[in-house]
């Protein structure tokens, strides 16, 4: 069929015979699942709000310890480090690397100004390395992705408001990275109070024009929309951790053993724990990846371009963003304990026709 | 010298005495609480006294604008219970450890503590001394969060400033988050913190003469420290049918006034039941003492135990005096300089009017000179006997026609 330009809408046509094309989705699977994906998350909150408890218990097995200060002697740490801890776990033939960026002593001292910064320049550097990657003129084939697909933020269960620290850090954190909320230790917080509670966070998250995810999309359908508004309904997420199982009805369930009663993780009823790991690994996972590619290091690269280009051509104007340029031409990576074996890319199954940089 | 009474005397009357004009003037008793927020204190003290001391706090809506140090507020509410009135003052510190910055966070309450004591001192001090008012801090609870780690810095570094000056009474907050192995081990945890930055922690007095079952009450209660406490003054039913105060979860039920669900009674057994008196006389004893002797001696007051009054009076009749004759001093340079300006000034006239005067002299002089030259020049002329008009008018031509 003929159409007049190429960018006009190309006109249907009817087929007469099956073809086949339609087996492309098992091709890609099957591309894919040899090349394994990566997911790589964050987690960032004050110490003692059950961060790598939760880690541990969305994932289902023991993958980073807690970095509680234990002995007295031990002196409490004076600036926010930040640890990489890579695992890879596989279910039903599907591997998945997954990495987990710890942010112990984020919160913690008496002085706690620019304690966020350590934790965004990692976030951007990650942006740079994969950028640097991009723009080298031999570059492999498929580029390891160690960007930071989500954030999980911690906010203390209070049950007034959403601390000053815990603001600030939230608008700059979600302007360079998928931020998940999460209220910890939620069983500290009775029915009431947890919706109260969720009322008060939602309303000074959007006097303060701080955007979580999931973002609104014009791309998605009907049914994508009403999941996105449920989960929007529902954040922050309240939940509760355990690594250790309790009996409840005769069952090993993971729970929390109180003088007063037991907590059931896994119960709807009792927190939201189950709702963040749908959310997390069965329903977002994937455009997860993708908004961190899309969106996030899409703003970033622009920026960075343009500082290239303004400081390339001194006659314009002051270039935007300094610092980034600096690190993106010089400065080395920031070293994160990741082992180089599968070489992945992120998975970008919904458009192959956008995003010609990644060659599937 | 102990001696054995014959007969029956009756002063084992006298505690009823006391007890009588005690309960006649009612009883006082200052309580600080200090925490960051949300972590339950005003429910505790609700909880604790079994009324509304504070209202429920009303949710501000969110703004740019926050404050920036911490507050101190009190509320005295007076209550009574079988005949016993109590006014209990409570003193809350709004914004300690919420912001960004915390440093200095414990120097307003510090600084309170610090003036309650000055204005106790004061009082002692004036003439007329009848009517005393105990407004001092007589326990602080501090809330800890509870983590399950250890003791944060912030934690640490408020209670080493405060501990000389305030009986510091810690108290897990919320510690319905905690089961049973978390709580024992946090306790330790925290307990360890306070020893290796030498704290000092309330510690109940044990007396000699308690009989035994006070003793192992008290021991029992001081082994609890801190206390792993839950607040509520909400009250629910639980099976059996009574009506238990505490906090309803889909899981369960935790009962605030049941000793194995959390430490809530044995913390309102010291700071109530057994110990409030014990925390006051502390308070009066040590640490108001130990204030007041560093504050007079830092004031440069030596302690001198031969004269009984008191050497105050003497030393500032010394300063006066010593004031009075550095003003007189003062007065008299400065009259000096004045006198000495004055002088200058008149010497400087006359000496202007002299040299004037001298001028004028030196010009009549000359003026007078030249005079006596024409009259000598004059009288030359007429000795010689020349007519003088023809020269003059030859002079007078000379000269005009110039």
């Amino acid at each position: 069929m003929s159409s007049n330009t190429l960018n006009s809408e190309p006109a249907a046509a009817a087929l007469d015979n099956y073809v086949g094309f339609d087996t492309i989705t098992q091709q890609i699977e099957k591309k894919l699942l040899k090349r394994g994906f990566h997911f790589n998350v964050m987690v960032v909150g004050q110490s003692g709000l059950g961060k790598s408890t939760l880690v541990n218990t969305i994932f289902a097995s023991h993958l980073i310890e807690s970095k509680a200060r234990l002995a007295a002697d031990e002196p409490p740490r004076q600036t926010t480090e930040i640890q990489t801890v890579s695992h890879l776990i596989e279910e039903h033939g599907v591997r998945l690397r997954l990495n987990i960026v710890d942010t112990p002593g984020y919160g913690d001292q008496v002085n706690n100004e620019n304690c966020w910064e350590p934790i965004i320049k990692y976030i951007k550097d990650q942006h740079s390395a994969y950028l640097r990657k991009e723009l080298t003129a031999t570059r492999d084939r498929y580029i390891q992705d160690s960007r930071v697909h989500c954030c999980l933020f911690f906010i203390g269960p209070t049950g007034h408001a959403l601390k000053p620290i815990d603001i600030v850090v939230l608008k700059k954190l979600s302007e360079v990275v998928n931020v998940v909320p999460v209220i910890a230790k939620s069983d500290s917080l009775t029915l009431e109070e947890r919706q109260a509670f969720k009322q008060r966070i939602k309303a000074e998250l959007v006097f303060h024009n701080i955007k979580l995810y999931p973002y609104e999309s014009d791309e998605d359908d009907e049914q994508e929309q009403a999941l996105n508004e449920s989960i929007r309904e529902l954040l922050p997420f309240a939940i509760v951790g355990s690594e250790r199982n309790v009996i409840i009805d005769g069952k090993a369930v993971r729970g929390r053993k109180n003088r007063y009663g037991v907590i059931n993780v896994e119960s709807e009823e009792h927190c939201e724990f189950i709702y963040l790991r749908n959310f997390l690994t069965r329903t977002h996972l994937q455009d997860l990846i993708e908004t961190t590619a899309q969106i996030h290091y899409e703003a970033f690269r622009a920026k960075q371009l343009l500082a290239i280009r303004e400081s390339t051509h001194p006659a314009s104007a002051q270039p935007s963003v300094a610092s980034p340029t600096a690190t993106m031409l010089s400065s080395p990576m920031a070293p994160t304990v990741m082992s180089p074996s599968t070489i992945g890319s992120p998975a970008t199954m919904g458009s192959p026709a956008q995003s010609q940089k990644y060659v599937l | 010298m102990r001696k054995k009474l014959m007969g029956y005397v009756g002063f084992a009357n006298f505690p009823n005495q006391v007890h009588r004009k005690s309960v006649k003037t009612g009883f006082q008793f200052t309580c600080m609480v200090v925490g960051e927020s949300g972590l339950g204190k005003s429910t505790l003290v609700n909880t604790l006294f079994n009324t509304q001391i504070y209202p429920n706090k009303q949710p501000a809506e969110p703004t740019h604008d926050c404050p920036q140090t911490v507050e101190i507020q009190s509320i005295t509410t007076d209550i009574e219970e079988n005949g016993v009135r109590l006014r209990m003052t409570v003193v809350d510190t709004p914004g300690f450890g919420d912001f960004v910055n915390n440093e200095e966070s414990w120097k307003p309450i510090l600084d309170n503590i610090e003036s309650r004591f000055d204005a106790y001192l004061e009082q002692e001090n004036r003439v007329n001394r009848r009517k005393m008012v105990d407004n001092r801090i007589h326990a602080c609870l501090y809330f800890i969060t509870p983590t399950g780690h250890a003791l944060k810095p912030l934690d640490v570094e408020f209670m080493r400033r405060l501990h000389t000056r305030v009986n510091l009474i810690p108290v897990i907050a919320k510690a319905d988050t905690l089961t049973e192995e978390e709580v024992v081990a946090f306790k330790q945890r925290i307990l360890a913190d306070i020893k290796h930055h030498n704290i000092q922690i309330y510690q109940a007095p044990a007396y000699e003469y308690d009989d035994e079952e006070t003793i192992a009450e008290n021991r029992e209660v001081m082994s609890k420290i801190p206390f792993a406490i839950v607040g509520s003054d909400k009250e629910f039913e639980v099976e059996g049918g009574r009506r238990v105060r505490g906090r309803r979860y889909p899981w369960g039920v935790i009962q605030v006034d049941n000793e194995e669900h959390c430490d809530f009674v044995k913390l309102r057994q010291m700071l109530i039941r057994t110990h409030m008196e014990e925390l006051k006389e502390f308070t009066n004893d040590v640490l108001y003492e130990n204030y007041r002797t560093e504050k007079l001696s830092a004031m440069g007051i030596q302690q001198d135990p031969s004269v009984f009054k008191e050497v105050n009076p003497v030393q500032k009749m010394e300063e006066e005096r010593l004031a009075h004759e550095q003003k007189l001093a003062k007065m008299e340079t400065e009259m000096r300089s004045v006198f000495h300006a004055k002088v200058q000034e008149k010497e400087h006239k006359l000496k202007q009017s002299e040299e004037e005067l001298y001028a004028r002299h030196k010009e009549m002089k000359e003026a007078l000179d030249k005079q006596r030259i024409e009259l000598e020049e004059k009288r030359r002329r007429l000795e010689a006997g020349r007519p003088m008009t023809p020269e003059k008018s030859k002079k007078k031509g000379f000269s005009f026609n110039k």
